[in-house]
């Protein structure tokens, strides 16, 4: 065993520089495959963390229309609704048109209520809902900004005309590294005032209702008898579970999410091409020695063993590498794509799935190679040059 | 020197490779070459053997037979009273672990390990102890002369060192026969006479036997016996008369 070891760990090491343009390759597939697969996982993380019991509710025709909000009474008044919260999307520019991230008007108090994933400390709740031009932000955008408490920002509206002046009153957390900290909260009242007076045709409405439900059994017939309350009035409401929500518009970038979760296994096909290649000129090399071995007495096993060791050695140190990688580089790929990808966390999952990657690699690259060196007749192998 | 009819075989119980109307032919694509036609023949125990002949007369595939390395299409060999045409592949290979030594022409060494743990290698088949195989590799080393050089890799040694390295290698199992093809054949004269005189003394002094095949006259001279293989037959033997 120790013999085997020593005879594999020191032909790993013989060609330096063919072990080492493979093990590049072994890292930056396993790397670029652990990447991809969380990029993949990270788009439906808002599927895997919305909250069974959270319906929303928006408008039937599309949900970047509009509802009054006059609604909420009605929404609260349905049985088997505990609390109704909103939220408004902002669409706001901050300085450049390039600097983009999430910006909602919330009902602060209610809203922060409904949604425990964000953690905000007792004395920036109590800032935010002070100040009526308040905002909090996600620790990761005031990271990428900068901001910090009593700083004043500007946005420029694109939906809602003009500029707008927030105060951050603070950062929040996510609860899980799949929470979403890139986005900004401000207050709707603080909104509506302003469009009261800007631009009244956009006062009083809201974009979409949260609504948290007394009894996950129930969830089915809330959501179809909140529908039921605005049938056939101005604007009808289409109620989903925030989960089919999330579904809805991942289904929309579905082609996408399989074509990068096909790449990523074409990657490591590739890898393990080149693997398969170099562990097969490797063996074709080492023909004589291996017919030594046999001559010797070793078994063709013992031979197969040495190829398989250091295929699959080869493999696990690329993979270990690539894997140890992943990590540091989708932190930074998140960080580039701005707000794009909120958080690229790696999950356990997709680590597993690489170092499996690594090791089926290993096996598969050295099967034909092993096979040839076991069965190469012990005389002919002699005669092959090495 | 005498030559001596190829019918004058040796008897009993001092025959220890017995060939016995072997044959054997080798088929590239439709053609069958036909290589050895019904051999037969004995190698004494404590015998020192150069087999010579012809380029492709059959020398090596001879040795090979005889080392079970390969096999007969026909016949029988028998080592030490068994009958190894008749062993399966695994039982061959640990009969070739405790019954045969290889010396090759290219020495045949793991590049990768030193001349220490290429001697040790053969052991590591056997049940011997960690620091039993480290002695017995040290003594075989120390027996061809190269105790000064254990920690040398292949790479670091010279055409002569490392065949002897190969001896010790082949020693140190006590292996019933020695083979070795063309054992100098990669070497200059120096090396080779040095090489030789060690198996000459592995043959006098110890008593193993050896079955070497070479092309060099002078190689030859070493051995007690050479026999010609002429066209897959044994034409003729010369004893070697040493003083
Ligand atoms: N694997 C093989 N396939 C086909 N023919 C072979 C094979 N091995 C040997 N031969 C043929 O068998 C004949 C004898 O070969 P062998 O190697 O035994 O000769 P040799 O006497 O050792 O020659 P040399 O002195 O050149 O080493 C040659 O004609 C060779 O071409
Ligand atoms: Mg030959």
């Amino acid at each position: 065993m120790s013999q085997w070891l020593k005879l594999v760990a020191r032909n790993v090491l013989r060609h330096r520089l063919r072990t080492s343009l493979t093990l590049v390759g072994l890292i930056v597939a396993i790397l670029a495959f652990g990447v991809l697969q969380t990029v993949v996982k990270t788009w439906y993380a808002g599927v895997d963390g919305a909250v069974p019991s959270r319906l929303l509710t928006r408008n039937a025709i599309s949900f970047t229309l509009p509802l009054p909000k006059s609604y909420q009474k009605r929404i609260s008044a349905v049985e088997g609704v505990r609390r109704v919260t909103h939220l408004s999307w902002f669409g706001g520019v901050y300085k450049d048109s390039k600097n983009f991230f999430p910006q909602f008007a919330i009902d602060a108090a209610s809203y922060l209520d409904m949604f425990p994933e964000l953690l905000v400390p007792d004395e920036v709740r109590r800032a935010f809902l002070s100040e009526r031009r308040g905002a909090i932000v996600g620790r990761k955008l005031a990271k990428r900004y900068g901001f910090k408490p009593g700083d004043v920002i500007q946005l420029r509206g694109t939906i809602f005309p003009g500029n707008w002046e927030f105060v951050i009153c603070g950062v929040f957390d996510g609860r899980d590294p799949k929470t979403d900290t890139s986005q900004l909260f401000f207050r709707w009242d603080y909104l509506n005032e302003i469009l009261r007076v800007r631009s009244k045709a956009q006062a009083d409405q809201v974009g979409v209702f949260a609504v948290d439900v007394v009894s996950l059994d129930s969830v089915a017939d809330v959501s179809q008898a909140i529908d039921e309350v605005f049938r056939n009035s101005l604007a009808e409401t289409l109620t989903e579970t925030e989960r089919a929500f999330q579904i809805g518009f991942v289904k929309q970038t579905e082609a996408i999410l399989i074509s990068i979760r096909v790449v990523s296994f074409v990657v490591i096909f590739i890898i393990l091409a080149v693997m398969a290649n170099t562990m097969a000129m490797t063996a074709r090399e080492r023909l004589r020695e291996y017919a030594t071995l046999k001559a010797i007495g070793f078994s063709p096993g013992y031979v197969a063993r040495l190829i398989l060791g250091e295929s699959v050695l080869i493999a696990l140190i690329g993979g270990a590498i690539g894997i140890a990688l992943t990590p540091p580089v989708a932190a930074r790929l998140a960080e580039l794509s701005a707000t794009l990808f909120p958080t690229l966390f790696v999950s356990v999952n997709t680590v597993m799935l690489q170092a499996l990657a690594a090791l089926v690699v290993g096996i598969l690259a050295a099967l034909l190679p092993m096979r040839r060196a076991a069965r190469v007749r012990i005389v002919d192998g002699l005669r092959a040059l090495g | 020197m005498t030559v001596l009819s190829i019918s004058d075989r040796p008897t009993g119980a001092d025959v220890l490779i017995a060939l016995s109307d072997v044959s054997k032919s080798y088929r590239r694509g439709a053609q069958i070459v036909p290589v050895l036609s019904r051999l037969t023949f004995d190698i004494r125990r404590k015998e020192f053997l150069a087999l010579m002949g012809p380029s492709g007369s059959g020398k090596s595939t001879m040795l090979n037979l005889i080392a079970g390395i390969d096999s007969p299409d026909h016949g029988s060999i028998t080592v030490g009273g068994e009958d190894i045409t008749l062993l399966p592949e695994a039982e061959l290979a640990d009969w070739r672990a405790a019954n045969v030594g290889f010396i090759f022409q290219f020495y045949n060494l793991m590049p990768v390990l030193t001349a220490l743990e290429n001697v040790e290698l053969p052991l590591t088949l056997t049940s011997l102890g960690r620091r039993d195989r480290r002695d017995r590799a040290q003594l075989a080393l120390s027996l061809v002369g190269l105790s000064d050089r254990v920690k040398h890799l292949p790479s670091e040694l010279s055409g002569g060192q490392q065949q002897r390295v190969a001896i010790a290698r082949a020693i140190v199992t006590d292996p019933t026969v020695l083979v070795a093809d063309e054992p100098t054949g990669d070497l200059d004269r120096q090396s080779a006479k040095e090489v030789l005189e060690i198996m000459q003394r592995l043959n006098r002094d110890m008593g193993k036997t050896i079955v070497m095949v070479t092309h060099d006259h002078r190689a030859a001279a070493h051995a007690k016996r050479i026999m010609n293989l002429e066209k897959g037959d044994l034409s003729y033997l010369v004893e070697q008369r040493l003083e």
